[in-house]
């Protein structure tokens, strides 16, 4: 199993140890539920190191972007973040990203960690035309995460960069406890907060998420696992790779048409299919719904609508902080009204479920 | 409950007797593996169980799991506290968070459940895996 730098800080905080995606993450410390709430109302911090930072560098990095992604990175500016899709040539998720301007011809590109190999190989394929130079450095950066309304008090504690005006979606280099760094104003919860990008050997990593756990307790803040971090982006209904968002359902199916600019400059992948699908209609949408009676549903149970069979649950749980289960699934276009019902087959039992208005959480600002 | 008294299976039932019937319950270990439970499916009462058979699902934020009937007999009882208070189950799983209640159709079922000190062993080679 693969760890990461930070990998002997989460036996120092007792986290409860599992392998996702080849790597050994703590899924929990003190409790998911208890994680959970800790950063909706506090705050909390994430090894978030497994997932993959890619460089591109040249002339033509911003052609390279542009030819690759849903959304239009020429808004950019330096210090300036996106939300975007890496598609397939029919409009569906290679995988989704996050594209960091850094300056003029250089872009980092931050993606799943089930995903890095095969999204490096997709990018150097697709790019090979253009005056650009790839680079995977997903090996070499750790990633903490710190999410929830104070931590714009806790990273500012260590860090000379000033937090306060960063607004969502901005970044800035600096240092954090002596390392460089680039900070920026993003996350996967639905909260405030800070990601940290550094490199170092693993006693800094290990000892800067130590650092930040203890100097947390001031804040209430908590150390949160994997566990937390699922709950935590359904409740905001952020899709998941892998269940939510797939090479099998488009940018548009997946209700993520702001991330879709087809009026941009020049052709880009899956830009073909999504236009003429934009132009036919989509046939099914990806839905946010609460259970009308008892259970919860979880990835992969089946559904009915009228009767008929049609998919699955792409994520469900139990929300801890809104306290009630909820969960995502693609319904037929023709069912996928707020307050529809369908039915979902938990083991045995059939159970009602209603499509509801999403994200099921938003913060108050 | 005192946890001398109680019989343990290997699935991490507990298992008190209580005049011709017994009580059914998750242990300590279980409900801290499951994590932070806030659904539990009961069983319906009147429900024929074979010793083995799935009698009620716990489902914790992240998972759902099984609860065996660690006898056979037929359900008389279910904890209804659990509807609106699953996290009884985590706070006090000996007690407050019993599970179900079945009659026993061979007393010798019984026999075959481990006592307290035989249950420990057996966690502690759960631990050594």
């Amino acid at each position: 199993m693969k760890k990461t730098k930070i990998n002997e800080a989460h036996y120092i905080l007792k986290g409860k140890m599992v392998e996702f995606c080849g790597w050994d993450l703590p899924v929990q410390y003190s409790g998911l539920n208890t994680e959970h709430v800790a950063v909706r109302t506090t705050g909390g911090i994430f090894d978030v190191s497994h997932m993959g930072e890619i460089w591109f560098r040249g002339r033509e990095a911003l052609r390279a972007v542009q030819h690759l992604i849903s959304n239009d990175a020429s808004k950019l500016a330096p210090g300036r973040i996106q939300y975007a899709g890496l598609l397939t040539e029919s409009g569906c998720f290679v995988d989704d990203l996050l594209v960091y301007m850094i300056q003029e011809n250089e872009y980092l590109l931050v993606v799943n960690a089930a995903n890095i190999e095969k999204d490096f190989q997709w990018m150097k394929k697709h790019t090979a035309r253009f005056d650009v130079q790839l680079e995977n450095r997903s090996e070499e950066y750790s990633q903490i995460a710190i999410q929830g309304p104070v931590a714009e008090k806790l990273v500012q504690e260590f860090t000379d960069i000033d937090l306060k005006p960063m607004g969502y979606y901005h970044f800035a280099s600096g240092r954090v406890s002596g390392i460089e760094a680039i900070v920026s104003r993003t996350g996967y919860t639905g909260e405030d907060g800070f990601e940290i990008y550094f490199k170092s050997d693993a006693a800094a990593a290990s000892k800067l998420f130590l650092d930040l756990a203890g100097k947390g307790e001031k804040y209430d803040a908590l150390p949160a696992g994997l566990g937390a971090r699922d709950t935590l982006r359904l409740e905001a209904k952020m899709a998941l790779y892998g269940n939510d968002i797939d090479d099998n359902h488009t940018v548009l199916e997946a209700d993520l048409g702001w991330i879709l600019k087809l009026k941009k400059e020049g052709p880009f992948i899956g830009g073909e299919a999504l236009a003429r699908q934009k132009q036919e209609g989509i046939r099914r949408k990806l839905v946010g719904f609460e259970l009308v009676d008892k259970g919860i549903a979880r990835h992969g149970y089946p559904i009915t609508v009228d009767g008929k069979s049609f998919g699955a649950v792409t994520s469900g749980t139990f929300a801890p902080f809104l306290k009630k289960p909820i969960g995502m699934a693609y319904l037929p276009v023709e069912h996928c009204a707020v307050g529809d019902e369908f039915q979902i087959t938990i083991r045995e039992k059939t159970v009602s479920a209603r499509i509801v208005d999403t994200p099921f959480y938003k913060r108050n600002k | 409950m005192a946890k001398e008294n109680l019989l343990y299976s290997k699935d991490h039932e507990w298992v008190r007797r209580e005049g011709d019937a017994v009580v059914i319950g998750v242990t300590d270990y279980a409900q801290h593996e499951l994590g932070d439970i806030v659904f539990v499916d009961l069983p319906a009462v009147g429900k024929e169980l074979k010793k083995g058979d799935p009698a009620a699902n716990i489902e914790s934020v992240k998972a759902v799991s099984d609860v065996y009937s660690p006898v056979s007999g037929k359900v008389t009882e279910a904890n209804a506290s659990l509807g609106g208070s699953p996290e009884l189950v985590n706070q006090d799983p000996l007690g407050e968070g019993w599970i179900f209640k079945m009659s026993v159709e061979q007393a010798a079922e019984l026999d075959e459940l481990m006592d307290l000190q035989k249950y420990e062993e057996y966690l502690k080679g759960i631990a050594g895996e």
